[in-house]
């Protein structure tokens, strides 16, 4: 029987009252008192030195107070990278500095070089038309091959565009090498990993303000995790004291990954709102929006797998360019590198795993985590060589990923990547695949399709990712510059009611919704006097935020803990209360009870003891009931899955139809169905986008020729089929104190290969003899191939 | 500047625009009814969406100036009069067809035009008629299937959750 509150029910979610009114809260909603406006003049050539800029005309235009440019922040620092990356030789990565703005050169078309604040936003616009800025061009640096062999220089002072040379695992390097020359057979394949734009609805917005009396900053703006940009602003560039910076991330339109990191424009608007003792605005349109959020990623690679002459997996050799675009955004080093190379294994056996990476400063926009970060990277390469090598060999797709699972039996797991798996079972994902995919009823539905002059197609996939990152003292030493624990606050009030503060942030997760079920479910009181309170550094304790699929795995862990905490204090006033030892109480359904009696006492009659503490020991209990918890996790979470894509491909045009789409995925336990299931679905659309829509396109001059919604192909309601979506087969993580996996980016990981796959079938089964196409598989590019 | 009255949400206002100034931004700036959002600059992405005289406009094409005069509804006024979420805005809960809830004020009032001259749509109708509304989370799954649920229509069969 579904239940219907608490750990497991499909609760609807509460946030949506306010979003469904037009009642939300979003950054760009906020108006402050005498708030200004600020807009960017930015860089229209790819690559320049900037000789002068001549701000004059500007500084007289109507309602201007104030133009900066890079020359006003040459002082303060810079923003940096959060992950340092050592090259195979031991040198560590090169890390230019990230100016608030571009100062001495732009690097890429949409780089700042200046601001005006107005008193209108159109005044301000005005104003950045009157800038007149001297840049000499040089030549762009786009093809990341160019990029490596020229000595014409994204950052002059590094002499080379390589960031780094990265070897995973270093020690299995020959060793993979001889597996690979002396295999039974070796598939090979070549393939471009296309560049996205992450493309939240809501553009990034931010809001500086200071209170000159005490010398407070409030900064409100669009992220995903407020505490740590408050880190980065204090520590690294304005040096504003963190405990004099409050960040609020108010309702967020979705990020997906690219509100994660600090922006230049955050700093800015501080700066301003101090030199003008107003509060200054920034909204992006959406242009902005594709010139300067982070990309996804861009990633040109050769994989090579090894077998013999069974079919079993002997070694993965993988070989990648990975595009940082001009600047090191604060975690782009680590997603080419641990948040892929680690995942190189697979749901596989396969004894030996060496993966390479060259990461490539290029004239373009940075390039960061966006929606799975890495592991979609790592499972389009793995799982589009399997498919190779299965028709290679003439073997079934899915039987020769079932011959090399890790099964049941084998956890915990020691991946040839490096990772410890705890669980999972790919094996009964794949068999309820088969039944919700309906497998056996393909070849008639292909004989339909053929009928009528269309050619189907049944691509499968299996993936593993890693998420709810991580272990600090594992991150630690790979070379994270952070931990990334979470961290929770339980307040019982004395009425009864519960305030819970989180450092996740919810931007479409559903956290207020989801985390009252844990804490009701444990607490057997009802979920509507529990909140959850989140986004803004004053009111929580600490937080890391939200992404990486770990707002439940680590801080509803945390949540876990600090309810925990409550329970045993709120145990020892009920035995003072009833007169018994703190052992003997149990609490069932919202009340305290001593074992074997009828004595009893309500949690609101705890609660309110604790506030009003008459009678009550006070030397051995203090008064109040508010707990704090940090949890930092032992291991990744480990979803797996298997996915199915059943596409047409229309032989006339070459375009290609997704007719169902299958998605079985391990998360642990749910505990909001619902929820979970929409994330899911949301990430299917956004991989079936990334294979057949969506490319970033930038032409030799580091044009984005992709800068709109007219040019950048959204997935639409028509480009999509309603999806089968089931998580039946969870096995828990053992790890976490819930059994939860992260499930918010399995959609966007599973789903590319998975539709790939099913073109190549499609195409293969009209005689064409194509073995791949890249992404996005565009009619052009399918016509193309079939010719 | 022009000065400009309209009917928003059955209430009188006006207010004095630029020439330049779009209904979007009369709304949101001057009326502060926030809820109707900006997206993007290309009217493409629908977020926008309100009605003009019971019609589905984009408000970022349309200037303030050209809807003086006119009835304009908005996703603030959509609710029931005791405040209760109406028939579509509760199947969006229902069906989980928002998660950040950006572009869900123009999906509501799409949604609602949609159903004034096709009652009872199709799964494909719906998606047809989406085509000007774009959202990131939800992969469209569940708000077409709150759209076909507001309409009355049977949704148990619609795949898996």
């Amino acid at each position: 029987m579904p239940k219907d509150t608490g750990i497991g029910a499909a609760t609807v979610r509460r946030e949506d009252v306010r979003f469904l009114t037009g009642t939300g809260e979003y950054t760009d909603d906020i108006t402050l008192a005498k708030q200004t406006y600020a807009v960017f003049a930015r860089s229209t050539v790819a690559h320049g030195t900037i000789k002068s800029i001549d701000t004059s005309a500007a500084e007289v235009m109507p309602g201007v107070l104030a133009v900066f440019t890079g020359e006003d922040f040459a002082e303060v620092g810079g923003n940096p990278a959060g992950w340092l990356i050592n090259s195979r030789d031991g040198e560590p990565m090169k890390e230019p500095k990230r100016p608030v703005l571009a100062h001495g050169k732009v690097r890429h078309v949409g780089d700042a070089y200046a601001a005006v604040i107005a008193e209108t936003v159109q005044q301000a616009r005005d104003a950045v038309e009157a800038i007149e800025a001297d840049i000499e061009e040089f030549d762009a640096i786009v093809d990341m091959n160019a990029a490596l062999s020229g000595s014409n220089y994204v950052h002059d002072e590094i002499g080379t565009n390589q960031c780094f040379d990265w070897g995973w695992i270093e020690d299995n390097r020959e060793a993979t090498d001889n597996a690979i020359k002396n295999a039974h057979h070796v598939t090979t394949l070549e393939l471009v990993n296309n560049r996205l734009v992450p493309n939240a609805m809501e553009p990034r917005a931010s809001i500086g303000s200071y209170k000159a009396s005490t010398g407070e900053y409030t900064l409100h703006t669009t992220s995903q995790n407020p505490h740590l940009t408050r880190l980065l602003i204090s520590a690294f560039v304005l040096g504003i004291p963190e405990n004099m910076l409050t960040v609020i991330a108010p309702d967020v339109g979705g990020g997906f990954g690219s509100k994660i990191y600090h922006y230049g424009e955050e700093a800015l608007v501080l700066a301003a709102a101090k030199r003008l003792n107003r509060p200054v605005k920034w909204t992006a349109d959406r242009t902005e929006s594709f010139l300067t959020d982070a990309h996804g990623r861009d990633h040109v690679t050769k994989i090579e797998l090894a077998l013999d002459k069974d079919g079993k997996f002997l070694a993965f050799r993988t070989d990648t360019k990975a595009n940082v675009g001009a600047y090191l955004s604060n975690f782009s080093t680590a997603t080419p590198t641990f948040l892929h190379g680690t995942l190189m294994a697979g749901n596989y056996t396969v004894p030996l795993v060496y993966v390479n990476v060259k990461a490539v400063f290029t004239n373009t926009a940075p390039v960061d985590a966006y929606r799975g970060a890495g592991r979609p990277e790592a499972t389009y390469s793995i799982e589009r060589v399997i498919d190779k090598a299965a028709r290679e060999l003439g073997m079934d797709p899915i039987e020769l990923r079932r011959k090399n699972f890790v099964k049941p039996d084998q956890y915990p797991f020691a991946s040839a990547a490096g990772l410890e798996y705890d669980a999972g079972n790919y094996d009964a994902l794949m068999d309820k695949m088969e039944e919700v995919a309906d497998v056996a009823g393909f070849a008639a539905r292909r004989a339909e399709s053929e009928k009528n002059g269309k050619l189907r197609g049944f691509g499968v996939n299996a993936y593993i990712e890693a998420c709810g990152i991580a272990p600090s003292n594992l991150v630690g030493v790979l070379g994270s510059r952070v931990g990334l624990y979470d961290a929770a606050t339980v307040r019982v009030n004395a009425t009864g009611n519960l305030s819970v503060m989180v450092g996740a942030h919810s931007h479409g997760q559903g956290h207020e919704t989801a985390f009252p079920q844990v804490v009701a479910e444990m607490l057997g009181i009802d979920p509507a006097v529990i909140d959850i309170v989140h986004g803004d550094t004053s009111k929580i304790p600490f937080g890391m935020g939200t992404y990486g699929s770990r707002s439940l795995a680590v801080c509803g862990s945390a949540v876990v803990r600090a309810t925990e905490k409550i329970i045993n204090k709120a145990k020892k006033i009920a035995g003072h209360m009833l007169e018994a030892s703190e052992h003997d109480i149990t609490l069932a359904d919202g009340v305290f009870s001593v074992s074997g009696t009828d004595k009893s006492v309500t949690f609101g009659e705890v609660a309110l003891k604790a506030y009003i503490p008459h009678e009550y020991p006070l030397e051995d209990i203090e008064p109040g009931l508010e707990e704090t918890a940090f949890y930092d996790p032992a291991n990744f979470t480990y979803p797996s899955g298997a996915y199915a894509c059943e596409v047409e491909v229309d032989p006339e045009t070459g375009k290609v139809t997704v007719e169902r789409m299958t998605a079985v995925d391990d998360f642990g336990n749910v505990i909001n169905p619902m929820i979970v299931t929409g994330q899911v679905q949301g990430g299917l659309a956004q991989g079936i986008g990334q294979a057949l829509l969506e490319n970033t396109s930038y032409d030799e001059n580091g044009q984005l020729l992709s800068a709109s919604y007219m040019d950048y192909t959204m997935p639409r309601a028509d480009d999509l089929p309603m999806f089968a979506v089931d998580h039946s087969q969870g096995t828990p993580c053992t790890h976490n104190p819930l059994g939860v996996k992260g499930c918010g980016e399995a959609g966007a990981i599973g789903s590319p290969p998975t539709v790939v796959n099913a073109v190549i079938d499609a195409l293969q089964s009209g005689g064409k003899d194509v073995t791949h196409i890249d992404m996005p598989v565009s009619p052009a590019r399918v016509w193309e191939a079939m010719q | 500047m022009t000065k400009v009255t309209m009917t928003v949400n059955g209430k009188t206002v006006s207010g004095d625009v630029e020439g330049r100034t779009l209904l979007a931004s009369f709304l949101r700036d001057d009326q502060g009814l926030t809820g109707t959002h900006i997206g993007c600059d290309t009217s493409q992405c629908g977020a926008c969406v309100v009605h003009v005289d019971g019609v589905a406009v984009k408000s970022c094409t349309m200037l303030a100036a050209e809807a003086d005069g006119a009835t304009v509804d908005t996703i603030e006024g959509q609710a029931n009069a005791d405040g209760s979420l109406n028939v579509i805005q509760q199947a969006f809960q229902d069906h989980h067809g928002l998660q950040c809830g950006f572009c869900t004020p123009g999906m509501v009032m799409s949604a609602a035009a949609l159903l004034k001259e096709n009652p009872k749509p199709s799964e494909q109708e719906i998606r047809e008629y989406l085509e000007g509304n774009i959202c990131r989370c939800t992969g469209y799954h569940n708000i077409v299937k709150a759209i076909m649920a507001a309409s009355g229509q049977d949704v148990t069969a619609i795949a898996a959750e």
